[in-house]
């Protein structure tokens, strides 16, 4: 097994006329993704590599079955397509996008509580199952399917950790990113609580970075529930507070979310804690032995 | 992106809030100006800049004549405030906010956030007004009322009179104060704010509520709906190197270690930036090239880091995922071949196409020293920076 996504993902691509959205389709496609559809509202009835375009999400997941969609749609229309898909009953949404105005994520999150959909990201890499299932933006071929799941706020930083795992023949059960926005969909308890749970993965990955408290409390949910190890590493040691580094998320305010206080609650969690980036992979292989 | 207090009033203005009567002024004239034409016998002569704390560092004076208006003008306007927002090197004061003076009853504080744990926006709000708000926080958190509002709803009445009434408020004051407070909601909505802060919001004698001071910060990420906003956008208030990065879609931060760094995405960014310190030295800078980076991306993103007197090497540090290392290498060589290389220069490239992009390197006519991992990198650049 492996979580969230695995061979019976049947996905539809949202934005699947654009450049980001067309290119994609073909990478998770050779990737061996079940893309089985694209929606673009006024596009129905052409294709792209192949794939079917539906004018709505309902259409699509009609006409093919759909149970996962990724969305690359401009941020002033990513909110729209995200409850499009909602209230399409689409069981997971990725929402690859990044920029995508805060006041419109904090309706989506409201919105979608009503419904059943879980939602990951905005502006993240998306989710991998190695050897199963792509879908999002990180590039296939780094992976290694086996034992670990990683679960991140940012991108980059993932493939860093999972080219480590990899070149020390280390491999992943489900890789997750869940975006570096202040105000998103899964966070990394809903991730854990899945790789708990999950046959496959024996150990997991956790990249957080300064901002919020998200890591102070996933590391809480880890000390009180888990009992797989978990490896981990805070992103921003060295920023200063008050700068915004990149992501919305990432900034050190009112003395609030420093990596300290992070690694802190890690260590005290049990969680094994790397210092350097450098060591993720290492940290992992000494703490499962 | 941060706008002055002057600015930040108008808005609340426009939406029906209570603010003192105020003029921006440029130049000491116009500041005696503004005061005479506001008339009576008490002004504000406020220095405009976005850092907050302005009081205290000598920022905001009080004048009974209009001789002092002038007096306290010459003095503000041009003078470097160094508030703890700031940083060392202060800002300097380029504005001026003539404002008629109030009669205080009592001060209270509310602030307006985006409230990552309940996604929502949340009121807070204080009986501790005037006074540094983080220190309220951290010593008596319990003076601090926090109202999470239903984004599908709206900020309730009964909400705005629980903020009331914990603000100690009574009679037709209470009214004011939910009809104030569901403005306020109003404007942070639809004009994308990040935060908005009224500190202090006052009291009158006579029992009205005036928001004595206002900051607002919106969302980047709306400013695209909102032109009205970017009008009101400061270069002057903004980091010169900053402000160029954003227009070529690169993310930089400029820092104090003399590392200047380049990484492909936020977190890898930062995580460069804590390699480099944990091998004990600093970097020079935060800069994300983003996911999209062509040649003329790494150009510009070259360009800043070397205009940057403080940088005595560069890493770079790319992980190619749908960037390809290649493409980033033939940048890499473009950039210097445009811009030069006075300083040693280390690259670590990693992901799709690494073979490709290192042999562009290593037949490039340039000293382009080669990095195997993130960890060799910087203790690499880090020695060739202390040469």
């Amino acid at each position: 097994m492996s979580v969230l996504v695995d061979e019976n993902t049947r996905l539809i691509v949202q934005g699947i006329t654009g450049s980001a959205g067309s290119f994609h389709a073909e990478q998770m496609l050779a990737y061996g993704t079940k893309v089985v559809g694209g929606v673009t509202p006024g596009k129905a009835g052409q294709s792209v590599h192949g794939i079917p375009v539906f004018n709505t999400a309902k259409d699509a997941v009609r006409e093919t079955g759909a149970n996962a969609t990724v969305i690359y749609v401009p941020p002033p229309f990513a909110a729209d397509a995200i409850m499009e898909a909602a209230d399409a009953g689409i069981a997971l949404i990725v929402a690859i996008t990044e920029g995508v105005p805060v006041q419109d994520m904090i309706k989506v999150v409201h919105y979608l509580k009503s419904r059943g959909s879980r939602l990951l990201g905005p502006n993240c890499p998306g989710v991998i199952s190695p050897g199963k299932c792509k879908i999002g933006i990180m590039p296939g071929h780094i992976h290694l399917q086996g034992k670990v799941g990683v679960v991140s706020r940012s991108g980059t930083l993932t493939y860093e950790a999972v080219g480590q795992l990899t070149a020390l023949g280390i491999g992943q059960s489900t890789c997750i990113g869940i975006g570096g926005d202040p105000i998103n969909g899964m966070n990394f308890i809903d991730a854990l609580e899945l790789f708990e749970s999950d046959e496959q993965t024996e150990a997991v990955v956790m990249l957080g970075e300064i901002g919020g408290t998200a890591e102070e409390e996933a590391a809480a949910w880890v000390k009180a529930n888990m009992t797989k190890p978990v490896v981990g590493f805070i992103a921003g040691r060295t920023a200063p507070p008050g700068k915004r580094m990149g992501h919305a998320g990432a900034i050190i305010s009112g003395g609030k979310g420093t990596a300290e206080d992070k690694l802190n609650a890690m260590r005290e969690a049990g969680i094994a804690v790397s210092l350097s980036p450098a060591d993720i992979g290492k940290t992992l292989a000494n703490r499962i032995g | 992106m941060n706008i002055h207090e002057y600015q930040a009033k108008q808005i609340l203005r426009d939406y029906g809030v209570t603010v003192p009567t105020g003029t921006p002024a440029f130049t000491v004239d116009e500041a005696v100006e503004a005061a005479r034409a506001l008339g009576g016998d008490l002004w504000v002569v406020k220095a405009q800049i976005h850092a907050g704390g302005r009081g205290k560092a000598g920022g905001v004076k009080l004048a009974r004549s209009l001789d002092e208006v002038r007096t306290h003008a010459e003095a503000i306007l041009g003078m470097t405030l160094i508030t703890p927002q700031t940083g060392v090197e202060g800002q300097l004061v380029r504005r001026l906010y003539i404002e008629s003076g109030a009669d205080i009853a009592r001060e209270l504080y509310l602030g307006i956030v985006v409230d990552r744990g309940s996604d929502a926006v949340v009121f807070m709000a204080s009986t501790e007004g005037g006074m540094d708000i983080e220190e309220v926080a951290e010593h008596s958190p319990e003076k601090i009322l926090h109202v999470a509002v239903d984004p599908l709803v709206g900020l309730t009445d009964f909400q705005g009179r629980d903020i009331a009434f914990a603000l100690g408020l009574e009679g037709r004051t209470v009214f004011q104060a939910v009809k104030l407070l569901k403005a306020l909601y109003q404007a942070f909505v639809e004009k994308d704010c990040s935060i908005a802060e009224i500190n202090p919001l006052i009291v009158t004698k006579s029992g009205d509520l005036v928001a004595l001071d206002a900051k607002i910060n919106f969302d980047d990420n709306a400013l695209f709906r909102h032109p009205d906003i970017e009008q009101l956008r400061d270069e002057a208030e903004e980091d010169a190197a900053e402000l160029l990065a954003k227009k070529f879609g690169l993310s930089y931060v400029s820092l104090n270690g003399n590392i200047g760094c380049m990484v492909n995405g936020a977190g890898l960014a930062m995580a460069t930036m804590d390699i480099i310190g944990h091998y004990g030295s600093e970097p020079a800078n935060f800069l994300d090239v983003g996911g999209g980076a062509d040649r003329q991306t790494v150009t510009e993103a070259f360009k800043i880091i070397t205009a940057d007197p403080k940088v005595k090497a560069i890493f770079i540090n790319i992980f190619g995922g749908i960037m390809k290392c290649d493409v980033i290498a033939e940048g890499v060589v473009a950039a210097v071949q445009e811009v030069g290389l006075s300083v040693p220069l280390v690259v670590r490239l990693e992901g799709t196409n690494v073979q490709q992009g290192k042999d562009i390197l290593a037949n490039s006519p340039f000293d382009i020293v080669a990095a195997d991992t993130m960890a060799d990198g910087a203790q690499k650049v880090i020695a060739l920076a202390g040469k």
